[in-house]
């Protein structure tokens, strides 16, 4: 009777501490495989030589100068809601309600700018742009955090929710605003006037926006690492009962933390709206509360890894989109390949955190 | 005037992609699987079924050698193929992986609802259409065929397609497994506390897959449902929506039972098109208010439900945690 | 009657966890009619070495018997099929279900609640347990949880028992009544391990006694041709002065007041019932009681993490000035300068946060000194290498996550951390436990040093024996009551096991 034979062939073990290097190598390897397989799924959708594919990726970020700073605006967008999300996703509070914090951010803005040019000047109205879109998005964000912290209520559904309550209360005020009427669109807002458009820098459209998510970045960085707030948010997402044991104020850092979040938030609706569109839409945040899931916890909620990740998938996005106009298919074929790294991105983290033993052949008995 | 005659039918059949979403993710989340992915499964399941139509609809020398049981049995089985698929790989990457599940199911759902798009938007570029949709009108015939009664019962309870009478089955027949027989039995205490139901003997790899994958189909049933029945056969791009997301919200609401989900989803359909049955007069505006609704309700709900913290009403002990045996 | 075939046999079992190897090449025969005690320290792999018979762990290396042919044991469902039956230290139950069914779950066929309470009600009948099968567990106590656990593999008709420590949790009346019941299954032939580390159940229970040292087998024999002193020679590797030092109090004087505490749980059941007492400055005051029986409930209070329902814990001051604490969290109390620290029972749920590295853990209780929104990371650093140093951690260096450090080292880290702080209350829940002897006598020492420098100490302990050496007073809880207050010098350790089971400990019959 062979026993051996009913052995498992291998079985799952985990893995002690994995040097920072091989968990990158490992993550880089899921990278470079995923992007082969997309080429080929590129390849054989469109029958291009895989090589032009990829060139055509690379277009897409860098083919023009305009490109590369459609690409720097995206991915800083991208970023600053990443960075905003992030405090509260350390502190284990699954805010998926980004989109609706940035939209109603932007709202406020559009309203100081619509509500107001006729009775303030142009300084006031921007500085009441700046308090208004960000207290806007604060508001958004702690109102579901107040319920986690006084009823525990499931945050993930209830911020969720608040982007549909956002997204019809900024449906509503397209129609009020509307121009021309019963266009149902607010159109470029102050277009003659160019009241309440940020300035201008460096005659770089969107040199403005780059340069405040980088303060952010740096602001954000420092607040989780070295500043008494952040390190009350990393015990509070460990565990709770250790932050009460040393006297923490748990309800408190809910709802502190998920105002910065939201706050940030508006302000990146603020710089949509006031920088970027000059306008409001029910989409000006183009799921990006959803996508900042994604570059927050694949950056292991590190600001500066951030960075990298929200270029991947900006980069990735903006090649596909390429790809899709320049061989004729259509825009979502963008949303599966992004899919695909993704998916890739995420299993590898099974060959960082565990290791398959192969089980030994069954030594001689004595 | 308040026309409740037609309200009911209207809001069953926005109801029913509810309740089929919304019972396929309760049977994923009993077993500890938090499945975010859900809007997109319910994208592919649509398209499945889309697709299948459309390549029967083509294979056929003339639109009257259609014959009724291929026409529902096509994309039926495309449909389920593909929510099988995408449930598969939701269980791949986080039950054999055991990846994050809130990452995996975004990423699943960002992938699904690409699918549906970049096929819905093929079909239609090889239909050939002028306007940015398909209409498969004959194999949907099939699907929404109903009774043909016209009396007030008839019309408030016979007046649906096969799908949604299935929808209702499969919700009170999930909720009498949970709760009367052995697997209902296992799969609950693999959602409550993996490491019991493994030193049971219970196999918790395989309810997991097995639970999410039937989630999956049936939840994607109800974009079949969506498209073939209640949109008449238009696949348009984005036309789901966010009905997804809402069968996700649905699941809290009815405090994981199926059977409660049956008047619930069509509550919540209610909801959703309550502002075409709010007179508005001139003002288009407060239209989109009202379309504010059910997600307002939903909110109150959950708060209510937690500030009742129940025992019995709390969601299952290790949903979103992957289960590793030898953990220590 | 060595000659008979064992029921199982396992051949150099090999197991480990990342670098630590919990079993190495471990040899183990068990019999049929037969009760065998698997006895080591914590930590020695007993637990882990059952667990691969259970199916929850796959061994590395190593082969499986059972009468004598070979067998794979991938899942728990292959042990349940191989007759084999374990009732874990942490129960396996689901707490939303019923007994009935936690008891059927795992088993096939159709679902028939009926039929399964009442063979359930007939199992407990013959062996006189009470256990509701329509309860939810979450419902029960301790000891009714362990009846559903052991109700569950006998109604599997399980021939090979495995308990893991089954009497941590069990009054000696529930033990008696356990143990006669374990009789009677060896006498029905059936295979039955108990793993323990307390002697007197070794010698009053087994017929055979197999012994484990850091995860190696070191040796078994009948219990009969062996002695207490010989197994624990064989389990701790060297002869052991059980002697713990006890200096006198110098000077003691009333520092933490408590009177009438009565405490109750969030659903209701009362934890706390009517508690007084006085803990002294240079005294250490042992809390002596069956696990649950408000230990828990008791140093929360004091440590302004438990609402309390009525009465009151005063702090006083060396100059006789009183403070109340109650109604005050950890953050209020520390701010009116009382200063009192706490070593948690779950020291990396509670006391240290597992995914943080030694000097952040250290950052836990100093992080608000000084002034402005930043954090001074420099002294908690140096704190961390200072507790290193001094406790003897091993550890790689003070920027290792502190879930890989092993038990013992754990606990160093955080009471280092909790006596740095200079407290003049020190309150310590389960201090030694899961730790190896060495590390334990090293928090003794640790604990004496701080009693020396006047600290009122407070001691949570499971161990009579340690408590009885260790304590200048002990507090006996019994049901949540205060049965009695005894010095430690003099005590006898049956009177205080006496008090734990029944107020006041006298022995008069109700």
């Amino acid at each position: 009777m062979n026993n051996a034979a009913r052995n498992p062939l291998f079985h799952v073990a985990r893995r002690g501490a994995v040097p920072a290097w091989k968990a990158w190598l490992i993550r880089g390897g899921a990278i470079l495989l995923s992007l082969v397989a997309c080429g080929l799924i590129t390849t054989v959708v469109t029958g291009e030589n895989p090589l032009a594919v990829y060139v055509t990726v690379f277009n897409g970020s860098f083919g023009t100068v305009r490109k590369f700073w459609t690409l720097l605006q995206n991915v800083a967008m991208l970023l600053c809601v990443a960075l905003a999300v992030t405090p509260a996703f350390k502190m284990r509070f699954w805010n998926i309600g980004g989109e609706g914090q940035v939209l109603i951010g932007g709202l406020a803005a559009a309203a100081c700018m619509i509500c107001l040019r006729d009775s303030l000047p142009n300084a006031a109205i921007i500085a009441l742009m700046i308090v208004s879109s960000i207290a806007a998005g604060a508001v958004w964000g702690g109102i579901p955090a107040f319920f986690k912290a006084k009823w525990n209520t499931n945050e993930t559904l209830f911020t969720l929710m608040m982007n549909y309550v956002a997204t019809q209360l900024v449906a509503y005020f397209c129609v009020v605003w509307e121009s021309p009427k019963g266009s149902g669109q607010i159109g470029v807002i102050n277009q003659s006037t160019e009241l309440g458009w940020l300035p201008v820098i460096g005659g770089q459209r969107y040199l403005l926006n780059v340069l405040v998510v980088l303060v952010v970045l740096v602001f954000v960085y420092v607040y989780l690492n070295y500043t008494k707030h952040g390190y009350e948010i990393s015990v509070v997402g460990e565990s709770e009962r250790t932050a009460r044991y040393v006297g923490i104020k748990v309800e408190k850092v809910i709802i502190r933390t998920m105002l910065l979040s939201g706050a940030i938030c508006g302000l990146t609706g603020l710089l949509l709206v006031g920088s970027t569109n000059h306008t409001l839409t029910t989409t000006i945040a183009a799921g990006r509360g959803f996508t900042v899931v994604m570059v927050s916890w694949l950056a292991k909620f590190n600001p500066i890894w951030m960075v990298a990740t929200s270029f991947l998938l900006v980069f990735l996005e903006r090649g596909a989109g390429e790809i899709s106009t320049n061989f004729g298919l259509n825009q979502s074929f963008a949303d599966i390949l992004t899919g695909v790294i993704l998916f890739f991105i995420i299993g590898s983290e099974f060959f960082i955190n565990y290791r398959l033993c192969f089980r030994k052949t069954a030594e001689k008995e004595d | 005037m308040f026309d409740i005659l037609s309200f009911i039918p209207r809001a069953v059949v926005q109801g029913v992609p509810l309740l089929l979403g919304s019972t396929g993710e309760t049977l994923t989340e009993k077993s500890g699987n938090l499945n975010l992915g859900i809007p997109g499964v319910m994208y592919v399941g649509a398209i499945g079924g889309v697709i299948g139509a459309f390549f029967y609809e083509q294979s056929l020398p003339s639109p009257e050698a259609i014959v009724p049981a291929l026409a529902v049995l096509i994309p039926l089985l495309c449909s389920l193929l593909g929510s099988l698929l995408m449930g598969l790989l939701y269980c791949f990457l986080t039950v054999t992986l055991r990846a994050n599940q809130n990452v995996t199911g975004l990423a699943l759902t960002t992938f699904g609802v690409g699918i549906g798009n970049f096929f819905g938007g093929s079909l239609i570029k090889l239909a050939g259409a002028d306007v940015p949709s398909l209409a498969l009108s004959a194999t949907s015939g099939y699907f929404s065929k109903s009774l043909p009664v016209s009396s007030a019962f008839g019309k408030i309870f016979l007046s649906y397609g096969f799908l949604a009478y299935l929808a209702v089955i499969i919700a009170l027949v999930a909720g009498y497994v949970l709760k009367h027989t052995r697997v209902g039995l296992h799969l609950r205490a693999v959602g409550e506390s993996p490491n019991t139901a493994d030193a049971a003997g219970i196999n918790v790899n395989r309810y997991k897959y097995v639970a999410t994958c039937t989630g999956s189909m049936i939840a994607g049933l109800g974009g079949l449902y969506y498209v073939m029945d209640y949109a008449s056969g238009v696949w348009s791009n984005n036309g789901f929506g966010d009905r997804g997301w809402l069968a996700i919200a649905l699941v809290i609401f009815t405090i994981w039972r199926p059977n409660v989900g049956v008047l619930s989803s069509f509550l919540f359909g209610g909801l959703y098109i309550l502002h075409m049955y709010i007179p508005s007069g001139m003002n288009l505006a407060v239209k989109e208010l009202y379309k504010m609704i059910p997600y307002v309700v939903t909110i109150v709900v959950l708060v209510i439900t937690s500030m009742r913290n129940k025992r019995e009403n709390q969601p299952p002990a290790a949903l979103g945690l992957a289960y590793f045996r030898e953990e220590r | 009657m060595d000659n008979k075939t064992a029921a199982v046999t396992m051949r150099n079992i090999t197991k480990t966890f990342g670098s630590v190897v919990a079993n190495d090449k471990v040899w183990l025969n068990i019999y049929r009619g037969e009760i065998l005690a698997l006895l080591g320290e914590n930590g020695s792999g007993k637990t882990t070495l059952m667990n691969m018979l259970s199916g929850i762990y796959f061994p590395d290396e190593g082969q499986i018997a059972i009468d004598g042919k070979e067998v794979v044991i991938r899942s728990p469902k292959d042990a349940f099929d191989l007759g084999i039956g374990m009732i874990h230290q942490h129960f396996k139950l689901v707490d939303v279900l019923s007994a009935a069914e936690n008891i059927v779950l795992g088993l096939e066929g159709k679902l028939d609640l009926k039929a399964a309470t009442e063979k359930i009600r007939g199992i407990c009948d013959a062996y006189g347990f009470e256990v509701d099968p329509d309860q939810k567990i979450y419902d029960m106590s301790v000891s009714q949880k362990q009846t559903v656990e052991i109700v569950k593999v006998l109604y599997r008709g399980a021939d090979i028992l495995i308990l893991d420590e089954p009497t941590a949790v069990l009054t000696p009346q529930e033990t008696d009544k356990l143990f006669n019941v374990l009789r009677n299954m060896r006498d029905d032939g059936k295979a039955i391990v108990i793993i323990t580390h307390k002697m007197h159940e070794v010698e009053e229970l087994s017929d055979r006694v197999a012994i484990l040292r850091h995860g190696q087998f070191i040796g078994d024999m009948p219990t009969k041709k062996t002695n207490a002193q010989e197994m624990t020679n064989m389990m701790v590797g060297h002869a052991v002065t059980l002697n713990i030092d006890r200096p006198e109090p110098k000077d003691p004087k009333p520092r933490i007041e408590v009177k009438n505490l009565t405490v109750r749980s969030i659903d209701g059941i009362l934890k706390l019932d009517d508690v007084s007492f006085t803990a002294n400055s240079g005294e250490i005051l042992g809390i002596a009681g069956i696990s649950g029986c408000g230990q828990k409930e008791l140093l929360e209070s004091i440590a302004g993490l438990q609402p309390v329902e009525k009465g009151s814990i005063e702090y006083i001051e060396d100059d006789g000035s009183r403070e109340q604490l109650i109604g005050k969290d950890p953050l209020s109390i520390a701010q009116m300068g009382v200063a009192l620290s706490f070593v948690p029972e779950d020291r990396l749920g509670m006391g240290l946060v597992g995914n943080m590295d030694l000097s952040d853990n250290m950052m836990l209780r100093s992080y608000r000194r000084g002034k402005g929104p930043f954090t001074d990371r420099k002294s908690p650093h140096a704190l961390a290498e200072s507790v290193v140093t001094r406790l003897e951690v091993n550890t790689p260096g003070v920027s290792t996550p502190v879930r890989r450090l092993s038990g013992g080292n754990v606990q160093k880290v955080l009471v280092g951390r909790e006596i740095s702080s200079a407290p003049t209350v020190l309150l310590t829940a389960y201090a030694v436990r899961g730790l190896d002897i060495n590390s334990s006598y090293t928090i003794y020492d640790l604990i004496n040093k701080q009693k020396e420098a006047g600290v009122a100490v407070i001691y949570v302990g499971e161990d009579l024996d340690v408590l009885l050496e260790l304590s200048d007073r002990i507090l006996v809880l019994c049901g949540g009551k205060v049965s009695g207050i005894v010095p430690g010098r003099g005590a006898k350790k049956r009177d205080v096991g006496m008090m734990m089971t029944r107020l006041g400990g006298d022995g008069k019959h109700e």
